[in-house]
């Protein structure tokens, strides 16, 4: 990183003695979003690829039916690092944290979040508490309960990873509220003066929608673990049948979280790809206010369907029809936003870039599990296939399919922004072909194990699965592989790659509209007002209405 | 308006040569190392400066807050529905004590309300005085949890009503110390020459904000802890 | 449009000709068979349509070299925006509504603890209670265990074969309360009604029967109920499907569907023998037969 010396634009001010420069703000307390952006960015990815590791011991047991890899402990231990790794310290982090601080001050106009100090705060919480979950693996003994930790079954496992485990799950869900606020505060009260609602980038309504469900859903998952750690501690009996207590109780209040999760993981993703679309085929976003009012929608609808996780469990068959047929209108709102995402695709001029790839790659791979999530929002459906592998190739194709492809195109399209420089495609494109194939030759032979009779969170398995799982490592062994060009990419480029100048897409919104990487204050001079953010095919240059100040 | 910002944050790496560099990064350390503004305020005039947000962002926090609330309540009536204790495991509680403290409480809600009449009609000793009355209503209520507490036949881990009555008093209550605790330093900084003044309300309207949001959880306790 | 009647007439094929279930061996095993075909079907043509649609227009409007015009400015279309939310509504609807009807086909809308569910369970327990049938004297006095879900039998519950099944770490138990058996595998007579009473004593297990179809969490502390009626002979696997612990993997079972005689004829081999009765002069007692 070279510093970038520019001309004062104020009076000169001492400056504060010492304030790190260069590569230097990125390990420190800096309440600079972008800085706090890519943070969250590089830190959620190194966790990702902690999460990845643990993929690969799973994939690796699998490859026999015996458990004859690591002890049956180790590997419940591994599968609950896995998915707490992946959701916690990955997902959510980044496509809220990073994409999330980095962009919205920029697409609301402003210099900064509504609370930069909180910011950093929220960002410093996640190392220490990573660190915490993990080294509980390395001093005798994780969680070993899976990343629902149910009880019982989280009550009699050792106490300490337990613990452990669910500290880590507070201080990283405080980071995730301490963020909800700041998006909250940020989009809907320091929008410029004349920029409205309606004029934002896409990707902030995806944001508010996003953190309303953290405000309003992390809060009860961390009373939920408080009342879990009791339980464990002082020997109450909140979820302990034994004293009196009720373990289906439990599911419902962990669960009232957990669902809205995979929107808290998920709604960004899809603000994300409304901003990359739109760019890489040179067209307007297709029917905006439709996909505000979707995502408003999947807001509401998404605080209500959480029991459709328990369908096998403790609930009564009036409650399970509630569930199946709100879950099920969830495919509506849904649905409606890939329409339009093809119909923004329909008719433009589309460059077959990393970033629009991996978007594509997404919109494949997204209506593929929302189609198994349709299936599964069925109670009959269900009874069958919950708690087997056909559950956890849905997930996987929600959650990676989904929303990492996302993450991988967001980086691609926004890399030149972040770094000044731009990637290699070539390498982008490698990325991304053995990405796709991995990624399906991994998970959608899991479908049919999960129809056939394999369970999910096992070490050992009926051996007429044996082939269909090796298959299934094999893909996971690519998708292993894919990430060498990713890596090499990204880090080669930043060094070497070809300048990429304030704008190299040639697009319309604001973070577009100023140098890469961009100044401390984001803009030279005020804030531009981008009343059409997706105003393509309108102008041939992108231009800053009304840049005047008021 | 100066945002949330602090003092210049003093990093690890502390050892980074100044230079001068994106000067409009403004950090500097201006007054005293107390407020200093993130954004490249001066010379740019009010269109960079924004309003203080920083009670909505409370506000937002105590929505947070409130579910964690919520949740327990879901609970607590959950297990009453499905739970129900054996004979002689629902226990009848008191009814004085409680009533009296949600009188306190709410007491202490309207002397906060006056003490914050009172600064803004700069009566800076009237509204001290008001603070120090609501401190006082707030440890008394929690004298009275204590008292509640030891009075009570059951203890935390005696059974599922018991566990989950402690629960909910108990996060509860911790709210109230707290609360209580600033209320004390607010009294401390309005003093003459502290940080509480006219010009700068935000912490004595944030304490506010949050006494209020207790008291409301209060009664919500209150009703289904007690009467139901 | 022509391409969706192809795009329907592939997804009926898929349905009807791609097999992805293992055999069906439950009486309403083909009624959930039938609903995965349709979801199998509606599944594929709208996997096929939207991919379709995706690749057409990644190779009909790609940007040609050179080419830094924009696409068109088109922002929306109302009409096809409202199709294109009716038509999914309606589709999801009407999975919804048939769901449901197949649900209450395989008896899950059943009420879980009315009259004929608590006689049955009453008959079993006085049967223990009586002591004619050694064995577990479960709750003995304190009525009917309250079932916290499952799937209620359909039918009259008379000849009703009644299982209770203990899940604990890591293995299953099954009781025949009317005939005293203790066994760790399950033997159902073909073309009989089954109810399993199912409780855990440690953790949460699951009683999965993939040809069955059916599932259901075993919860201590909350009796759970398992109704089911086989239709072909044969072994099947009964698995846990619920994380309860390092060796979740390896707990299974196995539940035999046999015809009557060998059925009764397991029953009558494996009934512990009766109750030796005490005889005093004073007070003789018939021999048991």
């Amino acid at each position: 990183m070279t510093l970038t010396l520019s001309p004062p634009t104020a009076a000169p001010e001492p400056q504060a003695p010492l304030q790190p420069q260069g590569w230097l703000r990125y390990f420190s307390f800096s309440v600079d979003h972008k800085v706090i952006g890519l943070q969250y960015l590089v830190c959620g990815f190194l966790f990702y690829f902690v999460g990845g590791a643990l993929a690969g011991m799973i994939r690796t047991e699998l490859l026999t039916p015996l458990s004859d890899f690591m002890p049956r402990e180790t590997y419940n231990e591994v599968l609950t690092l896995h998915g707490t790794v992946m959701i916690f310290l990955w997902i959510v982090p980044v496509v809220n944290g990073a994409f999330g601080n980095y962009l919205i001050p920029f697409y609301v106009g402003a210099r900064d979040m509504a609370f930069p100090r909180l910011n950093a705060v929220a960002f410093w919480l996640i190392p220490p508490a990573g660190l915490l979950l993990i080294s509980s693996y390395f001093i005798g003994s994780a969680s070993q309960s899976g990343w629902t930790a149910y009880p019982p079954l989280s009550l009699t496992t050792p106490a300490s990873g337990q613990v452990i485990w669910i500290l880590s799950v507070l201080l990283l869900g405080s980071s995730s509220i301490l963020g909800g606020i700041n998006f909250i505060a940020t989009i809907l009260k320091l929008r410029r003066p004349g920029l409205k609602m309606l004029q934002l980038p896409m990707f902030c309504w995806a944001l508010l929608g996003t953190s309303i469900l953290v405000v309003l859903s992390t809060p009860v998952l961390a009373g939920t673990l408080v009342l879990l750690s009791f339980d464990i501690i002082a020997h109450t009996g909140f979820f302990n049948p034994a004293l009196g207590g009720n373990a289906v109780v439990y599911q419902h209040l962990f669960w009232f979280y957990s669902h809205p999760a995979v929107y808290i993981m998920v709604l960004p993703a899809f603000g994300l790809v409304s901003e990359i679309l739109p760019v890489h085929a040179r067209k307007p976003l297709f029917g905006y206010i439709t996909m505000v009012y979707s995502i408003l929608a999947i807001v509401v609808l998404g605080l209500v369907v959480w029991a459709h996780h328990m369908f096998t469990s403790g609930t009564p068959p009036w409650m399970r029809l509630f569930f199946t047929i709100a879950t099920s209108l969830i495919a509506v709102p849904t649905g409606i936003k890939f329409f339009n995402w093809l119909a923004t695709l329909w008719g433009g001029k589309i460059a077959l870039n990393s970033a629009m790839l991996f978007s594509c790659g997404f919109i494949f791979n997204f209506v593929f599990g929302g189609i198994t999530g349709v299936a599964l929002a069925q109670v009959p459906f269900d009874i069958h296939v919950h708690d087997t592998y056909f559950v956890v190739a849905h997930f996987h194709y929600i959650v990676y399919g989904g929303t990492v492809f996302v993450i991988f195109g967001s980086v691609y399209h926004w890399y030149p922004k972040f770094t000044g420089r731009l990637a290699n495609e070539t390498l982008g494109r490698l990325h991304f072909v053995l990405t796709f194939i991995g990624f399906n030759l991994c998970f959608a032979p899991q479908h049919w194990l999960g129809l056939n009779g394999m369970p999910r969170r096992v070490a050992e398995y009926d051996p007429q699965f044996t082939f269909v799982n090796q298959v299934s490592s094999v893909g996971a062994l690519l998708m292993a592989i894919s990430t060498l060009p990713f890596l090499i990419n990204v880090v080669y480029s930043a060094f070497a790659g070809e300048k990429a100048g304030d704008n190299p897409w040639r697009a319309l919104t604001p973070e577009w509209l100023t140098s890469s990487p961009p100044p401390v204050e984001n803009w030279k001079g005020p804030a531009p007002l981008v009343t059409h953010p997706y105003g393509y095919g309108e102008a041939a240059e992108p231009q800053a209405v009304g840049a005047s100040s008021p | 308006m100066t945002s949330s910002s602090a003092p210049s944050p003093i990093s690890p790496s502390a050892a980074s040569p100044a230079l001068a560099a994106d000067l409009s990064v403004a950090d500097a350390g201006a007054s005293q190392g107390a407020e200093v503004s993130h954004h490249a305020q001066a010379g740019h005039g009010a269109e960079e400066g924004h309003g203080d947000f920083r009670l909505f962002g409370l506000a937002t926090f105590l929505v947070a807050d409130g579910m964690t609330f919520a949740g327990f309540f879901a609970a607590y009536l959950t297990f009453r529905a499905v739970n129900p204790l054996a004979e002689g495991g629902n226990y009848e509680l008191e009814l004085v004590l409680p009533t009296v403290n949600t009188i306190l409480l709410l007491l202490s809600s309207l002397t906060f309300h006056r003490a914050a009449k009172a600064i803004h009609q700069d009566r800076t000793q009237a509204c001290r005085n008001w603070l120090l009355v609501t401190a006082a209503l707030g440890f008394t209520f929690l004298g009275g949890q204590m008292v509640e507490y030891f009075s009570l036949p059951f203890g935390l881990t005696d059974n599922l009503f018991a566990s989950t009555f402690y629960a909910i008093t108990g996060f509860h209550g911790l709210h109230v110390t707290l609360g209580s605790l600033m209320i004390l330093i607010i009294w401390w900084q309005s003093r003459e020459g502290g940080r509480v003044t006219k010009a700068n309300l935000f912490p004595l309207e944030a304490t506010e904000l949050y006494w209020h949001f207790v008291d409301g959880i209060w009664v919500l306790l209150y009703g289904i802890l007690y009467l139901l | 449009m022509g391409l969706s009647v192809v795009l329907v007439l592939i997804g009926l094929w898929v349905g009807q000709n791609v097999n992805l279930l293992p055999i069906d061996a439950s009486a309403n095993a083909p009624v959930y068979d039938e609903l995965f075909q349709v979801l199998f079907s509606i599944g594929t043509s709208l996997l096929l349509g939207i991919v379709g649609l995706l690749i057409y227009s990644l190779i009909r409007y790609r940007r040609l070299a050179g080419d830094t015009g924009d696409g068109l400015a088109i922002e929306g279309n109302l009409p096809l925006e409202i199709f294109w939310t009716a038509v999914p509504a309606i589709v999801v609807l009407f999975i919804g509504i048939y769901s449901y009807d197949i649900y209450e086909r395989m008896g899950g809308m059943a009420p879980l603890n009315d009259h004929s569910v608590h006689a049955m369970h009453n008959a079993a327990d006085q049967a223990m209670e009586s002591g004619m049938v050694p064995g577990m004297a479960m709750e003995a006095g304190d009525g009917p265990a309250r079932v916290w879900a499952g799937i209620s039998p359909t039918g009259s519950g008379a000849d009703t074969v009644k299982v209770d099944v203990t899940a604990m770490q890591f293995a299953f138990i099954f009781r025949y309360p009317e005939s005293g058996i203790i066994s760790g595998e399950l033997h159902v007579p073909v073309g009989q009604a089954v109810a399993l009473n199912m409780e855990a004593k440690d953790v949460i297990h699951a009683f999965w029967v993939p040809q069955f179809r059916l599932k259901q969490d075993v919860i201590p502390g909350q009796p759970t109920l398992l109704s089911f009626t086989a239709t072909k002979e044969g072994r099947y696997p009964i698995i846990c499907a619920e994380l309860c612990g390092p060796y979740h993997g390896g707990m299974r079972s196995t539940v035999v569907v046999e015809d009557p005689e060998s059925y009764s004829a397991w029953v009558t081999k494996n009934s512990p023998a009766p109750l030796p009765v005490s005889v005093s002069p004073a007070n003789p007692v018939p021999l048991q037969s």
